[in-house]
């Protein structure tokens, strides 16, 4: 068994919603937007842990969470056993060396001013390297891992010279550079064309392999998931519906949730096409949950009144496949 | 024989900048029949959009049809004038729903007054209150509460936008409603209704279709036949089913194969190496012979014709050029 990297326990994060100042005089308790509501999970080394969910399910405030870019309402979060939620701010720097982010759009993540040797050195003179030579040497080192070579081709480039793919590749270099053991991959590839989205995710694995660091990835598409994940969690509405390895999960679906989910996949395949039951509707707010089983309102398979009442809780199936849902308690 | 809608035939368009001539699309003919759907699928800068700009002859400026014929209902669009297009081929004959189209609606209009308002302007003889009752009518279609016609964009959700803005396109009663990327930016089950919808209204309307994506996987879901493009090109055309089957392009297939698939057995992901040509400067003879495996002598001088494999599945390819 793998020794774990990260553990979130009952982690919460609420938004606050600011009203207006009549509004504030009237409302004894501010409302808030639940976007993270409770959930639990761990990921171990050298795995690539996949959170999946619809806009709005709270992949990416956890992500965020997790590194800190948000404080937390309540949970913890422990990086190699070690609680991280109530290291000071000034004391957190080591922590940011070993936790890094791949941000969704390389087109707006990566500075235009900046070329690209700048962009990924600047992590390393964030963390205290001065030594010119010593910077240049990973910098370049960085390159070659993320197959831009030959890297002096790239050093004195611009972002806007480069292709989405390439941009991406920079700012993989840019969380790689520090030598993190933990990457939060937020939708990595969403901007990019299905014809080079395989190469980062390619080289996603490779770095698995090579420096057997830890990736969450999160996405919405689950046939990415599926071949590039160890482990996978399905997230509706801040909470964990159902998680698994992902062949449990993709194959044998146990949340009606996770079913539609799947059911709504495109397949490249026109002769496969086939009458499909669509579920209706969008996500709720998250403002106002729905009572009882956040999914109630949309869930083609509901047992009763219990899942307009209580609220399910995660339990455990057999090989780790956890799913929250009264059809099986 | 089946009755064309829309018959492109050989067509050029330039778009003209600083640097020279880019050749969006560079000699591209097919053609869509009544009732059917022709998915228009490749990278990004492939020149698709461009193919429909064209069509609706909306090309920004700098943007110019050079060569070629468009032919909707016996009429060549390319050789009409500016008011006769819009009397007789945008909305009525042919209409479009734009990428990204939930940020296309006025987020200071009520949803119903801004279907009316197409309705109106083509239709001048209308009254309000008639348009307004289409309006309704056209959202109760494509599935969206017509009470909700007194609403405004804010309040409705990314998909019910989604539908609106199929509803307006469908205004006018066109023979042709051209989607481009009517999936992208929508969550997969909120995708997956759009594509049911509008497979439905193809079915009941018996309306045309062409749909512009770089997801094979969508267009599988709706198209009857697809058009694979490659920097300004066409280089597999055919009966969907044929395709997807029997991709002979290496372009097509190595699109088919960057699909990670839900069922079949997990893998290493496949991916086509390199990136799109430079439109300014393409490569001579095939344009795909920088980023293709089976690149050839041949492939770097010659530019391979376009030539039917067996009955409806062409293919511009050397490798299939009879010797």
């Amino acid at each position: 068994m793998e020794e774990t990297l990260i553990r979130v326990v009952d982690l919460k994060k609420y938004f606050p919603i600011s009203l207006g100042f009549f509004s504030s005089l009237i409302t004894r308790k501010p409302p808030v937007v639940k976007a993270v509501d409770g959930i639990s999970f761990d990921v171990k080394k050298g795995e690539i842990f996949g959170l999946a969910g619809e806009s709005g399910s709270g992949k990416t405030t956890t992500g965020r969470l997790i590194l800190r870019l948000l404080e937390p309402t309540s949970g913890k979060i422990y990086f190699h056993e070690k609680e991280i939620t109530s290291i000071p701010e000034r004391n957190f720097k080591e922590f940011r060396r070993k936790m890094q982010i791949i941000f969704q759009d390389p087109y707006e993540s990566l500075n235009p001013k900046m070329i690209i040797k700048d962009i990924i050195a600047e992590p390393l003179r964030v963390q205290g390297i001065k030594n010119e030579d010593e910077v240049m040497k990973r910098v370049v080192q960085t390159l070659e891992d993320v197959e831009l070579t030959p890297p002096e081709e790239f050093l004195y480039r611009f972002p806007h010279e480069l292709s989405g793919g390439q941009r991406q590749r920079v700012a993989c270099a840019r969380a790689l550079v520090v030598q993190p053991e933990f990457i939060v991959a937020d939708e990595p590839v969403s901007m990019l064309d299905v014809s080079i989205r395989a190469e980062i995710l390619n080289l996603m694995v490779d770095l698995v392999e090579k420096y057997h660091v830890s990736f969450l990835y999160i996405t919405h598409d689950l046939a990415l998931a599926r071949h590039l994940c160890n482990r996978l969690a399905i997230m509706y509405l801040g909470k964990i519906m159902e998680k698994g390895f992902v062949e449990d999960v993709i194959s044998n679906p146990l949340h009606p949730y996770t079913r539609a989910l799947l059911n709504a996949v495109p397949i490249p395949d026109p002769t496969s096409r086939r009458v499909k039951v669509v579920i209706k509707g969008e996500i709720p707010s998250p403002i106002n949950p729905p009572s009882g089983c956040r999914f109630h309102t949309r869930c083609p398979n509901i047992k009763g009144d219990i899942c307009r009442r209580e609220e399910p809780k995660l339990i455990d199936l057999g090989n780790d496949h956890y799913v929250a849902c009264h059809l099986y308690s | 024989m089946p009755e064309t809608v829309l018959e492109v035939k050989n067509l050029h368009t330039y778009y003209k900048i600083l640097r020279g001539l880019v050749k969006a699309v560079d000699g591209v003919s097919f053609r869509v029949e009544k009732g059917k759907a022709l998915g228009l699928a490749g990278e990004s800068g492939c020149g698709k959009t461009t193919v429909a700009l064209s069509i609706l002859k909306i090309l920004p400026p700098g943007g110019q049809i050079v060569k070629g014929r468009i032919l909707f209902d016996g009429l060549d669009i390319t050789r009409m004038e500016e008011a006769e297009i819009r009397e007789k081929v945008r909305w009525k004959g042919i209409s479009i729903v734009f990428q990204g189209a939930m940020n296309a609606l006025n987020p200071v209009y009520r949803i119903g007054d801004q279907i009316a308002e197409a309705i109106i302007t083509h239709e001048p003889d209308i009254s309000k209150t008639d348009a307004i009752e289409r309006a309704k009518k056209l959202l109760e279609l494509v599935g969206v509460e017509p009470s909700r016609a007194s609403n405004f964009p804010h309040e409705f959700s990314g998909g019910m936008k989604q539908r609106a803005m199929i509803a307006m396109a469908l205004a006018c009663n066109p023979k042709l409603l051209i989607a481009d990327e009517p999936g992208t930016a929508l969550d997969v089950i909120v995708q997956a209704q759009v594509l049911k919808l509008m497979k439905e209204l193809k079915d009941r309307l018996n309306l045309s279709m062409i749909m512009i994506s770089h997801d094979l996987s969508i267009i599988s879901e709706v198209c009857d036949d697809i058009a694979i493009m490659y920097g300004g090109k066409i280089v597999e055309y055919g009966d969907i089913y044929s395709v997807y089957k029997e991709p002979l392009h290496p372009y097509a297939k190595g699109l088919l194969e960057s699909f990670p698939s839900i069922t079949g057995p997990r893998k290493r992901m496949t991916s086509i190496p390199g990136s799109p040509p430079d439109l300014l400067n393409p490569p001579r003879g095939c344009r795909f012979h920088p980023r293709c495996f089976y690149a050839m002598e041949i492939c770097k001088k010659v530019e391979p014709a376009f030539h039917p494999v067996k009955t409806a599945h062409f293919v511009a390819c050397h490798l299939y050029q009879k010797a």
